[in-house]
């Protein structure tokens, strides 16, 4: 019996040598450790022994049976790590394979710019105003300070609605600009309390109409954003300093800007203020016109006409008022050589933003 | 405006700056420089001054003045000359084919040299016969056998002009061997006017800003100077009378008459500066209004005197019964009148008499540019007895025009009405330099500084006489203002403190009349005493400036002009010091805000489009088959637009959804799969009102579902579940508990169109199109669309917050009930009565099949439902379950007839 159990053991080593996979492993593992295999029988023929034999063969077979299990889980572990090893080694990818594609959703860059501003202004305690597209021309010129043929009219090319008026207030246009906002706020605001109105500080985004030939550099329809700032301390400085703030939080901390004298009928004194040029550093290239200055926005301390149409006291009050076109600014971020990629909506275009 | 350095320089001493330096100055102070360009002064020696800079520099040493002394026959060549000229330290034999030198050919030694700019072997000037601006370099060379370094030059080697039909000829003042860049070297800034600046559409004008913002000395010319000498004659007050119908449209007309001019070409120097300028060079006496216009801003007028003493003399002026007219007209006297006698009669009173009137409409008046003018009623015209002349203040008649015969000049400066003038010029397409000036407003002050400087260039340039006195008519002087400004208004304004004194010495600058006085005592009370010290300036603008209000007006614009001297770059940036205003945000704009950061996150783009548009163009939405777009044209009333760049763009948009289906449309090829969204206003026209804007919200999906990759090839496209899903992505994002509902819409299929509803409130409306109008576009697949009715749903959306469930910590009980039910039935039916019967341990409900066999039969169909039961409050057993599945399908059998499927 112990020769039996010798050999057993030899013959079962012998095989589980020879395996190298996990299904011969588990069929190994039925005929030699399993219930039935010779080994296990070995215990269950033990009442046929001797009470002399019996003891030696137990132990034995005992051993047998410890060294086929250990010699199992050995094999097992072999095995799984020669399993990995060889996935591992046949398992590569080509990482350089697109990634499968996620749909992105996206505003539109005119948006996400004018966003930005308004986001910008609202930190520095401006809100948003909006007001409408058609306007009556008494909005959109004359309480601005725009008498019919006055010569800025000429600097704004006007689309009229054709609504047979001929009372030349009530006449339609499309707003050549969002300052008929800047009526209609402080017209609203001032109803409210006549005597004694609050300071004003808002936003005015919106789209304005130009009566123009679409072109690689002009569009009939773009976007604004005025800002208009009206109370009872207002002055000249607060709009270099407010500006400058903007224009450093838009542009980088470094941005320089420059406060040239300008004309609008609604403000004086007027301004142009520029910055300086972001892609030559001031150096003068293709982008600035060899300026070295990017025109960035029209402004100007509220003109007392406007003030005083608007229901606020000039002598009492001052403000000032800004003005910049946010498409204006991704064309020159961005380097786009072409306004009407932006209401073109080609999707080679959008994506890109 | 161009402004050339070298005439600058006759009314400011601008020594130690540069161009550029002056460019800067001047484009800070609101004249805005666009370019430079030189003509002879050294170009500026770093790049980064920040301007554009063109043109050439002239070489001291090697472009100079000469003269020549003799114009011989080239041996070889009969268009070419050989000059012998004399550059101030050599004699040169120098080889020239102008042909503004032959007449000088062969006739031996000259009476006096002719002085011309010289450029030497080696100088660097522009190629006379390239196309363009080519710059050469002047070498030896032999030309048909004579030798040839040097060129005698005309303007366009120099860079001057285009002009290269002959040489220069200097004025005599040119001294031989002068440097031609000290003689008349330039540069010329093109200055960008403002609206409020017509004051400075000339020369003398920039000088007097260049004084104000240099500290400077203003030198103003003498207008006086050059006419005592050339008076003579009889006064031109005997002679000619003026007469103005509307002083509201003419303020002011003046006239001055120079006899015995001799018509020719004007000096060197002149012709030089009015090309600079922009101007061709006619004659002595064009030139001369010209060249006054451009020096102090007046625009002047000549007539041919005699012309006019023609026109008057067969004209009928001096009849005052209808016989005479008719004497003219059929050729034979009704009623003989002594002729003579009446004129005799008439030469007691002025011989002429000039009038200010408007056309009277169908008028005609052909204008020196030789086009007949059909003139309307707004039209003003300068007409003598004969009838009109000019169009007033744009352009004058081509009969009284001034010729090479012209001996007698009446001259004509006027203040016009400068609203008039630009309609008047728009109307006749006429924009000319006069109306330029005259259509920002001319001073009337300037008519009288006009005619003088006019007529001493005049006198100058043609050794005309000048008959004594000016005829002025001016009945409506322009109101003079007088500004009050206290040292507190600068500081209100501009956040700046400058005593007065200052101020008055910066406004002075200007020429404003500036005086400082004591604030009244007697308006203060007593409370007020210590303030009664305070000074004021007392301020007036100067007789050029028709663009200083009156009152606060008036000081604003003041402000403006104190700020420019002071330098806007000088005045410190401050932060606000008023209080924040009250803060009322705008809950629309944020709610529209958000439904874009919805439907970005759900994966669409945005897209913006034009609002204008045409009425065919949204018809398009509309089955093409039948008569429904002229129904929708007869109902849909357009906001339409007066003026238009293209039919297409004619009226304001109705219908987003139209705008987004022709950017799909426009993509289709483009992209493979598109999901895009608008939000934007429509326009509803109100009668004579402001048109209604309501907000909208278009999205439209076509393509794929999946989008093509390496290793999946799946070609499905979007339904309209597809559509469904985002729809119900957005209500849930919204928070928005709607329904949906069969819909009829004429521009989806009749099968796949659902209204979106909150209640009985329609919030849009969503499906594929009908393919009857995808027909009307070039659609690649089908396209799924919804429009929303953003005026609808953004009040409803919670202002607050949506309550939030709390979230139970036990375990659930899941199940699938599978149910047959009527094909008809809709869905949501079903799903509803689970919901209701489950209450609340049924935790969710997914429909997660939906099947159809024999087995189930005709007309019914299987709706597979996964439900979750689960508890706040304790752990639900099998039994719990069973109690709820059990409610659930009776209510199912009961309600919908359905039956539950083993
Ligand atoms: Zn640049």
């Amino acid at each position: 019996m112990l020769e039996k159990l010798n050999e057993i053991e030899k013959e079962s080593l012998a095989s589980l040598a020879a395996i190298e996979d996990e299904s011969a492993l588990e069929t190994w593992r039925v005929a030699n450790i399993g219930r039935s295999s010779p080994v296990m029988s070995v215990f269950s023929q033990m009442g046929s022994l001797s009470k002399e034999e019996r003891p030696l063969v137990g132990q034995r077979a005992n051993q047998v049976k410890v060294a086929l299990e250990k010699a199992f889980a050995e094999k097992q572990e072999a095995v799984k790590q020669a399993a990995l090893a060889r996935s591992l080694a046949t398992e590569k990818l080509d990482v350089t394979l697109p990634g499968r594609p996620v749909r992105r959703g996206r505003l539109h860059p005119a948006t996400q710019n004018l966003r930005r501003i308004l986001d910008i202004l609202a930190e520095m305690g401006f809100q948003v105003y909006t007001a409408r597209d058609v306007e009556s021309d008494e909005y959109n010129f004359q309480l601005l300070n725009i008498p019919p043929h006055h010569p800025a009219r000429e600097m704004q090319d006007t689309f009229y609605i054709d609504t047979g008026e001929t009372d030349e207030s009530r006449k339609q246009v499309l707003r050549t600009h969002t300052s008929p906002g800047q009526i209609r706020a402080m017209r609203e605001f001032s109803a409210a309390n006549p005597h004694n109105p609050p300071p004003i500080r808002i936003a005015l985004p919106g789209m304005v109409y130009r009566f123009e030939q679409i072109t690689a550099r002009s569009e009939v329809q773009f976007n604004q954003v005025e800002g208009l700032v009206v109370g009872e301390n207002i002055t000249f400085g607060d709009l270099k300093g407010t500006l400058s703030d903007f224009v450093r939080r838009m542009f980088g901390q470094n941005a320089k800007t420059r406060f040239r004298a300008s004309y609008f009928p609604f403000t004086e004194p007027s301004a142009e203020m520029d910055v300086e040029c972001f892609v030559c550093g001031g150096k003068g290239c293709g982008i600035c016109k060899n300026s070295g200055w990017l025109e960035i926005l029209g402004c100007g301390m509220v003109h007392p006409d406007v003030l005083q149409n608007g229901g606020y006291d000039p002598k009492r009050y001052t403000g000032f008022a800004f003005g910049m076109g946010p498409e204006r600014q991704l064309l020159l971020r961005h380097k786009i050589t072409d306004i009407r990629y932006f209401w073109g909506n080609d999707m080679r275009f959008l994506e890109q933003f | 405006m161009k402004l050339p350095i070298s005439w600058l320089k006759d009314y400011v001493d601008i020594s130690g700056l540069e161009v550029i330096d002056l460019a800067r100055i001047l484009t800070s102070a609101g004249l805005e420089i666009d370019d430079i360009r030189f003509a002879g002064l050294p170009l500026p020696s770093r790049d980064d001054h920040g301007f554009k800079v063109s043109g050439i520099a002239w070489d001291r040493e090697k472009l100079v003045v000469a003269e020549i002394y003799e114009v011989n026959p080239h041996p070889n060549a009969d268009r070419l000359t050989l000059c012998d000229l004399f550059d101030g330290k050599d004699r040169h034999i120098v080889l020239t084919g102008a042909p503004n030198l032959y007449p000088y050919k062969g006739i031996g030694k000259l009476e006096k040299p002719i002085k011309v700019a010289y450029a030497k072997e080696g100088s660097t000037i522009y190629d006379g016969h390239a196309d363009g601006l080519v710059l050469t370099t002047l070498k030896r060379a032999k030309i048909r056998g004579v030798d040839s370094y040097s060129m005698v030059c005309s303007e366009k080697e120099l860079g001057i002009s285009e002009e290269h039909e002959g040489v220069i000829f200097l004025d005599d003042d040119a001294v031989a061997g002068t440097p031609l860049v000290d003689y008349m070297g330039d540069a010329v800034l093109e200055v960008s006017i403002l609206p409020n600046h017509a004051r400075n559409t000339n020369i003398l004008g920039l000088a007097r800003e260049v004084a104000a913002l240099t500290g400077r000395e203003l030198k103003k010319p003498n207008l006086d100077a050059g006419l005592m000498s050339a008076l003579g004659g009889q006064p031109v007050t005997d002679l000619v009378k003026i007469e103005i119908a509307n002083p509201e449209l003419n303020p002011r007309f003046t006239l001055a008459l120079i006899r015995d001019v001799k018509i020719q070409p004007s000096p060197y120097w002149v012709q030089r500066r009015l090309r600079l300028i922009g101007m061709r060079p006619i004659s002595n006496i064009v030139d001369a209004t010209n060249y006054t216009m451009f020096e102090i801003g007046e625009p002047l007028h000549a007539f041919d005197y005699d012309v006019l003493v023609g026109r008057d003399s067969i004209s009928p002026r001096i009849t005052v019964d209808a016989t005479n007219y008719a004497m003219f007209e059929i050729g034979e006297p009704l009623h003989a009148f002594d002729y003579d006698v009446l004129v005799g009669r008439d030469s007691i009173s002025p011989h002429i008499t000039i009038s200010t009137r408007t056309a009277t409409p169908g008028e005609k008046l052909t204008t020196l540019d030789g086009v007949e003018r059909t003139l309307t009623e707004t039209n003003v015209l300068v007409c003598d007895s004969a009838g009109p002349l000019s169009i007033a203040g744009i352009m004058g008649g081509a009969e009284s025009e001034v010729t090479d015969k012209t001996t007698n000049i009446l001259l004509e400066a006027a203040a016009w009405n400068f609203i008039n003038i630009r309609r008047t010029a728009n109307q006749h397409s006429l924009p000319s330099e006069a109306s330029y000036r005259f259509s920002r407003g001319v001073h009337p002050a300037l008519a009288i500084d006009g005619l003088k400087r006019c007529l001493s260039w005049m006198a100058q340039w043609s050794g005309g006489t000048i008959a004594p006195g000016i005829v002025d008519n001016y009945p409506l002087p322009p109101k003079e203002p007088t500004i009050e400004i206290r040292e507190s208004d600068i500081r209100r304004a501009l956040g700046i403190e400058i005593p007065l004194e200052q101020v008055k010495g910066m406004l002075e600058r200007l020429e404003f009349k500036c005086d400082i006085q004591p604030v009244d005592n007697s308006i203060l009370d007593d409370s007020n005493t210590q303030i009664s010290n305070i000074e004021y300036l007392a301020v007036n603008p100067p007789p050029i400036r028709l663009d200083i209000g009156t009152g606060i007006v008036g000081v604003a614009d003041v402000m403006e002009e104190i700020a420019r001297v002071y330098g806007y770059d000088n005045i410190p940036e401050t932060r606000m010091a008023d209080p924040l205003p009250p803060q009322r945000g705008n809950i629309s704009l944020e709610r529209e805000e958000r439904v874009r950061d919805i439907l970005a996150s759900l994966g669409l783009q945005e897209i913006i489009t034009h609002r204008m548009t045409a009425p065919e163009i949204e018809n398009r939405l509309l089955p093409s088959n039948n008569e429904s777009s002229n129904i929708r044209n007869s109902i849909i009333e357009y906001v339409k637009l007066a003026n238009y760049i293209t039919p297409e763009k004619r009226v304001m948009r109705r219908s987003v959804l139209a705008s987004v289906l022709n950017v799909v449309e426009k993509n289709a090829r483009i992209a493979e799969t598109m999901q895009v969204f608008e939000v934007g206003s429509v326009y509803i026209p109100v009668g004579g009102d402001l048109p209604l804007e309501p907000r909208r919200l278009s999205i439209a999906m076509t393509g794929k579902r999946y989008e093509s990759a390496w290793d999946s090839k799946l070609g499905v496209k979007f339904d309209f579940y597809d559509l469904k899903g985002l729809v119900e992505g957005l209500m849930d994002a919204l928070h928005l508990s709607v329904t949906y509902a069969p819909a009829e819409h004429p521009s989806f299929h009749p099968g796949k169109c659902a209204a979106v509803l909150l209640g009985d409130k329609p919030l849009g409306v969503f499906g594929e199109l009908h393919p009857l109008v995808a027909e009307n576009y070039d659609f690649v697949s089908p396209v799924l669309a919804a429009d929303f009715d953003l005026e609808a749903i953004l009040p409803l959306m919670p202002a607050i917050g949506h309550p939030v469930r709390p979230v139970s910590e036990f375990p659930p009980v899941l199940e699938d009930i599978a149910i047959i039910v009527d094909e008809n039935l809709p869905a949501d039916r079903a799903e509803a009565l689970i919901r209701q019967t489950g209450g609340k341990m049924l935790e969710s409900v997914r429909l997660f099949d939906v099947f159809r066999s024999e087995q189930i039969g005709a007309g019914k169909k299987s709706l597979a439902y996964a439900l979750v039961y689960r508890s706040y409050d304790g752990t639900l057993t099998d039994k719990d379950a069973a109690g709820i599945r059990t409610r659930i399908i009776k209510r199912l059998e009961m309600e919908i007839g359905a039956k539950l499927r083993s």
